[in-house]
């Protein structure tokens, strides 16, 4: 069975190590905060300012002085630290963050990335999107395999706007987890509950390359 | 010292002309500067190019005064919320350049530090690069971006003393402190302001070389735009 939104948060979490400093974009990557182990130390960054992002407050917490990047009401944890989006940004550039996880409309078979723009709709902006994919060492996409269309994401070349170049290191998606193996293609490291190998190279558009049994993801 | 503290909004942003370029700090609505705002949609000049993260909402923040068509151009990384701005940037009433937010952020910090220009990585390959040099070091490449000043800087703080020294309060330091320093004038309002002396020089987050007028801020609704709880 195809996994849901918790089930990648949840696989996407059994990536995570202790020690690394994350920063988790909107959506799934948001979720992945609530299935971490509870022995893997992490701090998560808001790049509007802000390392040790802590729950949502109880309703008498409520700072409005306080928010992460999605805009929504957060709290601190013991040894978090404030400072200005320019210093933040620096983190970033200066790639201090260990891990970047961000969802995707589109990825290609070398790693680009497409997230940010649909030609012809509302354009929102790229917000911190692109300074995270130009220069974190680790990026992880969280995303549905297949659009709502029925159209493959995981792409030979992506057809949207580009947020970043050759930058994608690992898919999660309903179906599969990939890592991208530069030159090469699409290589399936995974597979969803019940989902077979023919099944992800049916909804794979781009290369993908099989190597002997792929196994199964174990999802607590 | 010297003292920069003027009475009120109405009277710091008076001198603010139409055309001006001006930069308002915050993130979404957390750290903006409400009263300036409110000064400025009454003062009524037009023409602005303001440089700010976001563009409000429809009747908060930057919103407000694009609803009263001050605002001819935006320079920001994330304006989404907005239904007045989209319908203004679709008649072709409104320009927009959008940025990188890190990008963003650095120009303003390289227009106050007296850089003039610097490489980064954001937008390599993307249509932010269209037209940009491209300059490879240790075999990647990155795209040569500007600095960003401005005729005003408005910025929100927590406490400040009548010297100009601010402190910030949260995630409501955000683009506040790099403003501050990219402004020809720099206003700042803030929640409390306190007599020189009274802030403790180890915990200031921007000296008060960068502000030439303060006041005492007054009424503060911090909307919330995301209120989320855990229960």
């Amino acid at each position: 069975m195809a996994l849901d939104k918790i089930g990648i948060a949840k696989r996407i979490a059994q990536e995570i190590q202790t020690g690394w400093y994350i920063n988790l974009g909107i959506g799934i990557p948001t979720l992945v905060a609530n299935y971490l182990p509870e022995a893997v130390e992490v701090v998560l960054q808001s790049e509007n300012g802000l390392l040790g992002i802590g729950p949502f407050p109880g309703k008498n917490e409520v700072d409005p002085d306080l928010i992460n990047a999605g805009k929504q009401t957060i709290t601190m944890l013991n040894g978090s630290s404030l400072f200005s989006s320019a210093e933040s940004f620096g983190m970033i550039r200066g790639e201090h963050i260990n891990l970047t996880i961000l969802g995707a409309m589109e990825v290609s078979e070398n790693g680009d990335i497409a997230n940010w723009k649909i030609p012809g709709k509302m354009v929102k902006g790229m917000g911190g999107a692109m300074d995270l994919v130009a220069s974190a060492k680790n990026i992880i996409v969280a995303m549905q395999h297949v659009s709502r269309s029925g159209d493959s994401k995981l792409l030979k070349e992506c057809t949207l706007p580009i947020t970043g170049l050759r930058c994608v290191k690992k898919i999660v998606t309903d179906l599969a987890v990939l890592e991208i193996s530069p030159g090469e293609g699409f290589r399936l490291l995974e597979r969803a509950p019940g989902i077979s190998v023919e099944e992800i190279k049916h909804a794979t558009a781009g290369k993908i390359l099989v190597t002997g049994d792929v196994p199964e993801m174990t999802i607590n | 010292m010297i003292n920069k503290v003027v009475e009120n909004a109405e009277v710091a942003v008076r001198n603010i002309k139409d055309y001006n370029v001006i930069m308002l700090g915050g993130f979404g609505l957390c750290g903006i500067p409400e009263n300036c705002i409110t000064a400025i949609l009454k003062l009524g000049v037009k023409g602005l190019t303001c440089i700010s993260n976001n563009a409000g909402v429809d009747d908060f923040g930057i919103g407000l005064l694009l609803q009263t068509r001050q605002v001819d151009k935006m320079i920001s990384s994330y304006v989404g919320e907005n239904a007045e701005f989209e319908r203004q940037l679709l008649a072709g009433e409104l320009q927009v350049e959008l940025l990188p937010q890190g990008t963003l952020a650095e120009r303003i910090r390289a227009g106050g530090a007296g850089i003039p220009a610097f490489f980064t990585p954001a937008g390599v390959g993307t249509e932010v690069g269209q037209g940009k040099e491209v300059r490879t070091f240790n075999g990647k490449d990155y795209l040569l971006e500007f600095w960003l000043k401005a005729d005003f800087s408005l910025v929100k703080a927590w406490k400040g003393d009548t010297a100009g020294n601010l402190i910030f309060k949260g995630t409501a330091r955000n683009f506040n402190p790099m403003m501050a320093t990219a402004g020809n004038i720099t206003i700042a309002e803030v929640e409390e302001l306190v007599p020189e002396g009274s802030l403790d020089p180890n915990q200031i987050h921007t000296p008060g070389i960068y502000v030439q007028k303060i006041f005492q801020g007054t009424n503060y609704e911090k909307r919330i735009e995301q209120y989320t709880t855990s229960s």
